[in-house]
């Protein structure tokens, strides 16, 4: 049975949803990602103690029209390249404590 | 020239002929002090306008002249925090500034460029704390308001400085100097000046819209999202230090500053008739 993935937002980025996009600045690199509805979604339940098919179930699937399974696949794609640059933490283990979300500026 | 003599005067006596000149731009004063008294001489012809009579200053450099070593300002630029203090580093020149006490130093040959690019990036540092920024970009004041022009090199900043109508005071064509203040976003005229080779008038005023230039068969506006906003916005923030923080800190004023001040895109054709839609 494969083992339950746990994200979380890394301290190391900003973020602000600005429209319809999230906008997130890598402050390791200084590099700027955008996220699409659905990727957006995850981001903001990455809360580092809901586990990464929970969102996919009570997040993705109930709001948007795709299968379980097929789902979980792209999430955990998604999850794969965020965490390859820094802005998503992924551990098989809950993440604590976790990272408040903040989308306001100062 | 008279704010020199009379810094050198008072100077004179408690430090071993260093002699000293304010450069302020954007309300920030910085104390300049070297023991060369013609490269102060050739920054107060440079900073004309900018150079005042601030006897406060919020920064404050001792400038050490050395003999050009033969590597240029085309070498890599670093800006780093080590140990609490920013250590500022390029082929022509080599400083150090205490954040906590505002002092520090700089090392470099008797040329105007390497201080101005040190006080490009003391400035955006300072900035960046208050939630401001240096932005390339032109900017003017028409009927007491700014509006600021971005784009990378051939946008079209100078040519639309160029343009300006009689009505309208430049207050840089290059590096614009954005502030964030309790009533809204001021921008500030610069010395820093582009293609136009001309300062900018030392005056400041809120700014009204934010145009991201580009060149096309006719003048027109049209208006941009956020989010486009922020990417376009982000791409000519000036900014060099590798720190995080204040990376961070540089992005979330951009996105701020979206949000509380229209962003347009300006099409235009290289004549006059733009203004008429600058209003």
């Amino acid at each position: 049975m494969t083992k339950k993935r746990y994200v979380a937002r890394s301290y190391e980025i900003a973020a602000r949803k600005l429209g319809s996009e999230m906008m997130i600045m890598s402050g390791r690199d200084s590099t700027l990602f955008s996220l699409n509805d659905v990727a957006t979604v995850i981001w903001e339940a990455a809360d580092g103690s809901t586990s990464l098919d929970e969102i996919v179930e009570s997040r993705i699937c109930s709001q948007f029209e795709v299968q379980p399974c097929v789902a979980l696949q792209d999430a955990e794609t998604l999850v794969d390249e965020l965490a390859s640059h820094g802005i998503l933490l992924v551990s098989h283990e809950p993440i604590f404590p976790p990272v408040p979300l903040q989308l306001e500026a100062r | 020239m008279q704010e020199l003599t009379a810094s050198m005067d008072s100077t004179a006596t408690s430090q071993l002929n260093r002699h000293e000149l304010v450069i302020e731009i954007g309300n920030i004063p910085v104390r300049v002090r070297s023991a060369n008294l013609a490269f102060l001489r050739m920054l107060e012809n440079r900073y004309v306008g900018f150079v005042g009579g601030a006897r406060r200053a919020d920064f404050e450099f001792e400038v050490d002249i050395a003999p050009p070593d033969g590597v240029g300002a085309d070498d890599d630029l670093s800006v780093l925090r080590r140990s609490g203090r920013w250590s500022l580093a390029r082929g022509d020149f080599r400083a150090e500034w205490d954040p906590a006490s505002n002092q520090g130093s700089i090392r470099q040959s008797a040329n105007p460029y390497s201080i101005d690019s040190v006080l490009r990036i003391v400035h955006s540092l300072a900035l960046a704390r208050e939630g401001s920024f240096l932005l390339h970009a032109a900017s003017a004041v028409r009927n007491g308001r700014a509006f600021l022009f971005a784009g990378a090199s051939g946008a079209g900043k100078t040519t639309i400085s160029r343009l300006a109508p009689a009505d309208a005071v430049l207050l840089t064509d290059e590096v614009s100097y954005i502030r964030r203040q309790e009533s809204g976003y001021f921008a500030f005229g610069t010395p820093f000046a582009g293609e136009l080779a001309k300062s900018g008038e030392n005056v400041s005023a809120p700014i009204a819209a934010l145009y991201l230039l580009a060149k096309g068969p006719e003048n027109r506006i049209e208006s941009v999202g956020p989010a486009e906003a922020s990417r376009a916005l982000l791409e000519s923030i000036l900014f060099f230090a590798q720190d995080p923080e204040l990376v961070k800190s540089v992005f979330l004023a951009a996105c701020e500053f979206v949000s509380r001040v229209p962003v347009h895109r300006l099409t235009f054709v290289p004549d006059a008739g733009v203004w008429e839609l600058i209003v």
